[in-house]
């Protein structure tokens, strides 16, 4: 029986299209939060524990306001604490920012657990998508182009971020501090102050990417909501050269990978899907292998412990 | 009494094992004089429940959690109750503690893989606790009387809710997003899928392994994969299937849950469920262990025997639905309906029951599953 | 002390030597202290505000740690394959490279040494045989892993923290392929795991203790590392060659072969841990593998400040708590949750803390120069 909502096998790139949104969103927002947060000189490991804060505490507000925003609001809230706290501590004397990362992901992860456990039961009001496919009666379509609008403000934010990082006082600022600490003091400016603030930006994003994830797609709360996004993106800033239009790219990239195993699964193609599983994986790795290491001239801040 | 008999496939046997799962314990603690049954149901069992994920996950655990609610009321039972507990040497030193600790004689090791080695081991050193595990295989013989196994044949459930889904499916593809390719969950895959093409030879099922018992972002893509295919109704076999019920929902398409009662979900398209009772086999036990009964080693039933429930007829399920899918359900409750039969082929074609050999729900053959029916799009990877 | 007169006079006796020891031994504490008492106050304060009694909890994760025998052997059992993720960490650490991937050399270490000993144990090889054969498998494959992801360090430049990530998530995936296809044990029907090991090849518990070998196994690597690292050449070469590279390269060293040695060398912990888990617990390679030891051990190795030595009491540590965790569940109520929580505010603290470590608090104020 002939099927006109069938896509076949063009359900697959459709499916990568689609994918690329639907996951590639939090990871959109990750990666952006951290480039600025690397921009400026520090490395955050802890955006696992942040984003799990921001799922956690986007739900708890949505399910009791009744206002998916609002949720996205106290996540964005939660993340600048937890970035803050970060930036803070890592400003201390002889604090290793890859440990104390690591050590904040636990126990932000752990609070999360904590606090969400009435949370895994109920349902909380969603935010709604962007419906960019009514002109079509494909269902399929129709479903992949219904936008995650957290991926439209992600869009624009990494607009605003290169264009801030590139054109006002204050990015020109931030980058100074990432790439010498000493020219910095030299301008009379306070490394600590602009990487406990980028560190805190960079918690806000992590926060919000969090919320797209239980407000969003897959849209609920579960203590295995995160599979490694936080500290996925670390590797995508790196591959995204430090440039945040490129978070978008490195984004949608990994997203896109991830869908590639389901999509081939529903056409009943299943074998070896532990391996396709994998597939974000190894593109990630193949892409900083045959990239390189990251020079000045690529943007890598000089002062991030992470290329010394 | 021993009631303790090995599963095989010959009719008196299998009809013993049924009272097994009845009540033929009552037997056993009548005999004892009424005094000293009265004392022993008078000393507080104390139970020890060991789940591998959250209670509250509207799926697995939660069917575990609510038995364990449910014995928590019996007079003289204490419950202890451990959750996110590891299946590696900690689930180990969890049973321990429940044992010297809280001073537990009946534990109940609610995951897989908490059976062999852990469970086993346990069993060796404390003999006179009582271990009764869900879903393993217990054998005379092979694993000690302290221990025990469950399990309920909720492939009766899926059969049910695939005729409801093959009256409800307007594009004639159902989908099965699935954790791994083990017997259980083939098995679950193969009826659901039969008891579809009962209603319409056409219809088909694909099937998404997913890899992870609990992956929600997975299961998100594997839902929306499956729609995009023009899949109308989907069912799972995975710890939680909160995220692809809400993801049909979303959708508009149809869902029909399992372990528990998602209806809850998804008020639209809840067609019904497969859902565990896992009350009947805990009180069976409790039971025993007040009475000081030995223990039953091999607990398995269906509908039949209150091991498995459907969850209500949702809103989208029309009159005939309903009506071919109850009087199936009594059949089944009658006794002997088989959904395995004789001359059943594969998805490759080939034979995998020799004709004219009903197999029986008890029947071990099953257990060892590794096939795809007819209809299901799809094979078993690896 | 000196009796010459000095420029500035000092108000006050020069403190004595047993005072200075003293301080000098303050100091060097002082982070762990500071630490220890930070995070008493914060998760006081996070089980005060969830209703419940923080005295209470801390004496069950006292007895549930370490309170009796039973307490002690599960905190050992659970300590056991901790301090080889640990060391995976450190001794990498040590040639200045972080390495966070270790819990994808565990499960391919675990995988080789499973293989290894079904296809000795089918030859019907005794235990003295297979033992050291599962150990040398695991360790070499977790020592390859781990390996590949220092060589692409020292010759394509690709940040090793990243790539060991990476890695990991592979290696899990590729277990997760063999155990469900290639190796997978027929009869393992409801749970795809690899052939188990006949009881006979399992290793063994310690005598009178339910802690098995690995424990001894672990501590024996742990003091090992130590040794080198302290008292050989090799060791002094590599923490030179971590500490200062350029230094490093100028007298000689051969830099990138010290620091992928010590990657390798990590990963064969990790891998051993992984042999060991399916020797002395498992009895076989499945999913049950994949249980977060690798990322335990990151903060270990933090935690101990990379000294192979350091990481046993911290994993021990850690293990009582995470055993405490049982207790508070059944006891109190307490979500598994909380003792995660425990040891991120520990971890914090701790990271944290170092920040005490190397000021002077001089012991007198009056006295000082300028």
């Amino acid at each position: 029986m002939v099927d006109a909502n069938a896509l076949g096998w063009w359900g697959v790139p459709l499916a990568i299209a689609g994918g690329a949104i639907r996951v590639g969103t939090p990871l959109l927002w990750v990666s952006l939060g951290e480039t600025v947060t690397e921009k400026a000189g520090r490395i955050n490991l802890g955006l696992e524990g942040t984003l799990l804060m921001g799922a956690m505490i986007a739900f708890a507000v949505s399910l009791a306001s009744g206002l998916p925003w609002l949720g996205v609001l106290a996540a964005a809230g939660v993340g600048v604490l937890l970035g803050a706290l970060h930036g803070a501590l890592c400003s201390l004397n002889r604090v290793n920012d890859t440990a104390m990362g690591i050590a904040l992901m636990l126990a932000g992860s752990g609070l999360a657990f904590w606090l969400g456990k009435p949370l895994i039961q109920p349902t909380a009001p969603g935010l709604v998508p962007i419906p960019l496919g009514t002109w079509t009666d494909q269902p399929a379509l129709k479903a992949a182009l219904s936008i995650n609008p957290l991926f439209v403000v992600g869009l624009v934010l990494a607009f605003v971020t290169t264009w801030a990082l590139g054109r006002t006082r204050v990015g020109l600022r931030l980058r100074v501090v990432g790439d010498s600490e000493n020219a910095a003091r030299a301008f009379g400016l306070s490394p600590t102050a602009y990487r406990v603030a980028a560190t805190a930006f960079g918690g806000a994003c992590a926060g919000v990417g969090g919320a797209s994830l239980s407000l969003v797609y897959p849209g609920a709360w579960s203590e295995a909501l995160s599979s490694g996004q936080g500290v996925m993106a670390v590797a995508l800033v790196i591959f995204a050269r430090w440039d945040p239009r490129r978070c978008i790219l490195a984004g949608l990239l990994f997203g896109g990978a991830s869908a590639i195993s389901p999509a081939l699964q529903a056409l009943g193609y299943t074998q070896g899907y532990y391996l396709f599983g994998a597939l974000p994986y190894v593109l990630t790795l193949a892409l900083l292998i045959g990239l390189g290491k990251p020079g000045p001239s690529d943007g890598a801040p000089g002062e991030l412990s992470l290329n010394r | 009494m021993n009631r303790d008999k090995t599963p095989t496939t010959s009719s008196t046997d299998t009809l013993r094992r049924r009272l097994l799962a009845g009540g033929a314990l009552a037997g056993a603690a009548a005999t004892l004089p009424g005094a000293l049954r009265h004392a022993l149901a008078q000393t507080p069992v104390v139970v020890g429940v060991i789940y591998v994920g959250p209670r509250g996950d509207f799926g697995y655990n939660q069917a575990q959690a609510a038995a364990a609610a449910m014995i928590k009321k019996m007079p003289g039972v204490k419950v202890v109750e451990e959750e996110n507990v590891p299946e590696t040497a900690a689930v180990q030193k969890t049973m321990e503690a429940m044992i010297n600790q809280d001073k537990a004689a009946l534990i109940f090791p609610t995951s897989f893989g908490y059976f062999d080695p852990h469970m086993l081991k346990m069993a060796e050193k404390y003999p006179k606790v009582r271990f009764d595990h869900c879903g393993g295989m217990w054998t005379e013989g092979k694993h000690p009387k302290n221990t025990g196994s469950y399990f309920g044949y909720i492939d009766e459930c899926q059969y049910l809710a695939g005729i409801v889904a093959g009256f409800t499916s307007k594009t004639k593809k159902l989908g099965f997003i699935a954790a791994k390719p083990i017997p259980q969950v083939l098995r679950n895959i193969n009826a659901f899928t039969m008891g579809a093409r009962s209603v319409d030879p056409s219809i088909t099922t694909r099937v998404i392994f997913t890899g992870e018992w609990s992956m929600p972002v997975k299961e998100a893509e594997a839902a929306t994969s499956l729609i995009d295919q023009g899949v109308d109704v989907l069912t799972c076999h995975v710890d939680s299937p909160k995220v692809i019920v809400e993801t049909a929902e979303k959708r508009g398409i149809f869902a029909s849950g399992y372990h528990a009662s998602q209806a809850a979900l998804a008020p639209k398209g809840y067609l019904t469920g497969a859902e565990w009772d896992w009350a009947t086999p805990y009180a069976a036990q409790i039971k025993a262990a007040q009475a000081g009964a030995p223990m039953p080693n091999f607990l398995r039933g269906g509908l039949k025997d209150g091991y498995v429930k459907m969850s209500p007829y949702g809103a989208a399920v029309g009159a005939p639905a309903r009506a071919k899918a109850d009087e199936v359900k009594a059949a089944m409750m009658k006794g002997g309906y088989a959904i395995f039969k004789g001359g059943l082929k594969d998805n490759k074609g080939a034979v995998v029951i020799p004709a004219g050999k009903n197999l029986d729900q008890f029947d071990a053959e099953l257990e060892k599953m590794n096939y795809l029916v007819e209809g299901v799009v799809g094979t078993i990877p690896g | 002390m000196s009796s010459i007169p000095v420029p500035v006079a000092a108000s006050a006796a020069a403190p004595s030597q047993a005072a200075q020891r003293a301080h000098a031994l303050l100091l060097t504490l002082l982070p762990a202290l500071a630490a220890l008492v930070l995070t008493v106050l914060l998760f006081s304060l996070a089980v005060a505000l969830a209703g419940f009694s923080p005295l209470e909890v801390w004496a069950l994760i006292a007895q549930g740690g370490f309170g009796d025998a039973f307490a002690w052997q599960n905190t050992l059992q659970r300590a056991a394959p901790l301090v080889l993720t640990g060391l995976a960490v450190a001794l990498p650490a040590q040639a200045g490279r972080v390495i966070i991937g270790n819990e994808g050399a565990l499960v391919l270490g675990g995988l080789a040494a499973a293989a290894a000993g079904n296809v000795l144990a089918r030859a019907g090889a005794g235990p003295l045989l297979v033992w050291p054969a599962m150990a040398l498998a695991g360790a070499a494959a977790g020592g390859v892993w781990i390996g590949i992801v220092g060589w692409l360090r020292e010759r394509r430049e690709v940040n090793e923290t990243i790539a060991s990530l990476l890695m990991s998530f592979i290696a899990i995936a590729l277990f997760n392929q063999c155990v469900e296809t290639v190796l997978r044990d027929p009869a393992s029907l409801n749970k795809p795991s690899t052939k188990p090991l006949p009881d006979a090849l399992m290793l063994p518990a310690l005598p009178g203790l339910d802690v098995h070998w690995g424990l001894v196994l672990g501590i024996a690597v742990a003091l090992f590392a130590w040794g080198v690292m302290k008292l050989t050449p090799l060791g002094l070469a590599l923490r030179v060659a971590g500490g200062n590279p350029r230094t490093a390269l100028g007298v000689g060293l051969p830099v990138a072969a010290l620091t992928i040695g010590a990657c390798a060398a990590g990963g064969a912990c990790a891998g051993l841990a992984g042999a060991i888990e399916v020797a002395a617990v498992h009895g076989a390679a499945n999913a049950s593998l994949i249980a977060g030891y690798g990322y335990s051990g990151i903060l270990i190795a933090f935690a101990a400040r990379f000294s192979p030595a350091g990481v046993v009491p911290v994993a021990i540590l850690v293990g009582g708590i995470a055993a405490s965790g049982s207790l508070l569940q059944r006891r109190l109520g307490l979500p598994d949750a909380s003792v995660t929580v425990l040891l991120g505010f520990a971890f914090v603290a701790l990271i944290g803390c170092e920040t005490l470590r190397g000021r002077t608090f001089p012991l007198l104020r009056k006295g000082r120069h300028g």
